[in-house]
């Protein structure tokens, strides 16, 4: 993957010659994590950099770089990207938040924009979606759905974010079905289509009949296909090409509102470090059409519980609720802080297993 | 913790599949090797294999046929390293690594238009009476016709490299090719015909992944599949029988540690999930603690007037 990106920036270094001709432009760059036809988190990402440029058309210009590793490949790449010019730079995934604050502090008047990570700075804003209200949905009609009764589960790495959401996903499952169990396979990727299909089929042999991912290419979609009466739901984009069934249902990040903002700020002049967290009410998150391999009641009830949020009326986490060793966590009516959420690092009660640490 | 839940027919039967793609990109570039060749590019070749495999077979509605194309995708890519390496007498580092990036790139742009589609299937092999029995049947002899190719290949291979006029000769060209030359045989053209075995091999390896591991069409799919079939090559010390042993160790157990971890076994994950990679190189590693080392040809370039 490394030499991906290493020709990638062999070609901006020649975009480094072309591009000095257009000054005024405002020069936004991208950074990503997978392919931009991942069919899943980079695509939704690239989809919000196309947004920006049919917004702003002549005024704009974006530069990516995809299938950059996390880690120290990443810094250079957005050194070289804030070398080139760029005004405005999107991070886009949680293993560039330490690269991220390191090139910002080397380049004050650019702007950086980390996806899905805690730290900011003068020139370093964060955003981030509340995936974890889509995974309550989804959890909803898992725990309805599910024969078995075993939801698998493909995690990524064992970082805030997608713990969160299998927390999520759990308590609306087990709320709605008791003997719900979730068999949970840390995947150590965001994206590898071979590795991720066999995920999806060994948690299939073990009995799941309901598949959750949190990885980034839509392999586990076609391995649960291809099984046969599995249910999976897709994750950051539609995947509606694997619809009516196995794709139940969706979380669609909808990065573009927040793209085409952040690039107007930068153009204003009216730039701030942000904190931005937005849900199913922003309309950052989204939830894909439910298909008609959900029954109608479990679709109403599904959809009643989008709507609750939208109306900032439903919580997902509202207590009463304890951490897996049995400790209380949120007594009876409470809801999370969002300073809780964000470093999340438990699972909730009922969950087995270890997070690795 | 429940390792009851693991089904030991299944979980064999699916390592099987999950090596086959590394076991046919290894044999591949290690008739390659054996010729006194690097070549770099099997990611490359692999992911062109795996997106040309899935094209046809899409368009024709046969995967046979895609196999077919995906053979000879993956040696019209390796025919740029003949062209590079042979002719152009460039460095074969380089050129290989020339060969992985374009393949990526170029790979991508033909697979535009097929994210998304549902490849045919190939359906598995059910050889009556043999896969009827119980836990060897469905552990041997019920796959797909491809995973039996791909050990068929191993086999040929061995007792071609080992036995025949023309392994004799391959191996000739890979440990001194101007021993070779001044024997009258014709290097470049003995390690065309290798470098492009290598390629439909690769090739085959990458729509393995793409038509019947996942079954589908994703940019960059083989994510380094190619990358660990160099490095299988080198640690099965260019032996065919060990590059299947250590395809089938890594595939075994990176499905072990999946199947582990489904089943909630308490060794820490970042053990299990580095567990294929270590594992893979100390069997191969003590296994090649005998005398055997690489051609003494390999990656230097052949001019007949050296």
């Amino acid at each position: 993957m490394k030499f991906t990106s290493l020709l990638a920036s062999a070609a901006m270094v020649l975009g480094l010659a072309t591009g000095a001709v257009a000054q005024d432009k405002t020069k936004v760059g991208f950074v990503y994590v997978g392919p931009v036809g991942d069919g899943g988190w980079t695509y939704e990402h690239d989809k919000g950099r196309l947004a920006v440029e049919k917004e702003f058309g002549d005024k704009v210009e974006t530069v990516f770089v995809e299938s950059v590793p996390e880690g120290p490949d990443a810094e250079r790449v957005m050194t070289q990207m804030a070398l080139e010019g760029a005004d405005l730079i999107f991070t886009t995934s949680f293993g560039y938040m330490d690269p991220t604050i390191n090139v910002a502090k080397k380049f004050p008047n650019v702007k950086f924009e980390h996806a899905t990570g805690y730290k900011t700075a003068p020139n370093v804003s964060v955003y981030s979606a509340r995936f974890y209200e889509g995974r309550a949905v989804q959890g909803h009609i898992a725990g309805k759905m599910t024969e078995s009764n075993i939801i698998g589960y493909i995690g990524s790495y064992p970082i805030p974010e997608v713990i969160r959401g299998i927390n999520s996903a759990y308590i609306h499952a087990k709320k709605v079905n008791p003997d719900v169990e979730f068999k949970i396979i840390w995947a150590y990727t965001w994206f590898d289509p071979a590795k991720e299909a066999d995920a999806a089929t060994v948690l299939i042999e073990q009995g799941a009949d309901v598949i959750l991912q949190h990885t980034d290419s839509t392999a586990p979609q076609a391995a649960a296909q291809e099984a046969g009466n599995v249910i999976t739901f897709g994750q950051a984009s539609d995947m509606s090409e694997y619809a009516p069934k196995p794709r139940v249902s969706s979380i669609i990040d909808n990065w573009a509102p927040y793209y085409i903002a952040r690039t107007q700020a930068v153009m204003d002049g009216s730039w701030e470090t942000v904190n931005t967290w937005d849900g199913i009410k922003e309309g950052m998150v989204e939830i894909g059409e439910i298909s008609d391999a959900v029954p109608a009641d479990i679709k109403e009830e599904a959809l009643a519980m989008k709507a609750a949020m939208a109306a900032g009326e439903y919580h997902p986490f509202t207590g009463p609720l304890k951490k897996q060793d049995g400790s209380d966590w949120l007594a009876e009516g409470e809801t999370a802080d969002d300073g809780t959420l964000a470093g999340m690092n438990f699972y909730v009660e009922g969950l087995e297993g270890e997070i690795p640490q | 913790m429940d390792l009851g839940e693991i089904n030991p027919v299944l979980l064999v039967a699916s390592l099987m599949v999950a090596a086959t793609p590394l076991l046919l990109a290894a044999i591949g570039e290690l008739v390659v090797e054996k010729a006194g060749v690097l070549n770099l590019g099997v990611e490359g070749m692999m992911i062109v294999g795996a997106i040309s495999g899935f094209a046809i077979s899409v368009e024709t509605g046969s995967p046979w046929l895609g196999f077919i194309a995906a053979a000879i995708g993956g040696a019209v890519l390796s025919l740029l390293f003949v062209l590079l390496t042979q002719f152009a007498l460039a460095n074969q580092v380089a050129s290989g690594l020339a060969l992985t990036l374009f393949g990526l790139g170029f790979s991508a742009l033909m697979g535009q238009s097929y994210v998304g589609v549902k490849p045919p299937s190939m359906g598995d092999i059910h050889i009556p009476l043999l896969s009827d029995i119980p836990v060897i049947g469905p552990i041997l002899f019920q796959h797909d016709p491809i995973l039996y190719l791909g050990i068929a290949l191993v086999a040929a291979v061995w007792a071609t490299l080992k036995y025949t006029r023309v392994g004799l000769i391959l191996r000739a060209v890979g440990e001194n090719h101007d021993a070779a030359h001044a024997l009258g045989y014709k290097v470049i053209k003995i390690r065309i015909l290798a470098i492009l075995f290598g390629g439909a091999c690769a090739g085959l390896g990458g729509a393995y992944i793409s038509l019947i591991r996942v079954p589908q069409w994703t940019e960059g799919m083989t994510a380094g599949v190619g990358w660990i079939a160099l490095a299988l090559v080198v640690f099965a010390s260019w032996k065919p029988w060990r590059a299947l042993l250590g395809a089938y160790l890594f595939g075994g157990i990176t499905v072990l540690q999946l199947n582990l971890q489904a089943a909630g076994v308490a060794i820490p994950v970042e053990y299990l999930a580095m567990s294929p990679y270590i594992i893979t190189i100390l069997v191969l590693v003590i296994l090649s603690a005998d005398k055997s080392s690489a051609p003494a040809s390999l990656g230097r370039i052949f001019h007949a007037s050296h």
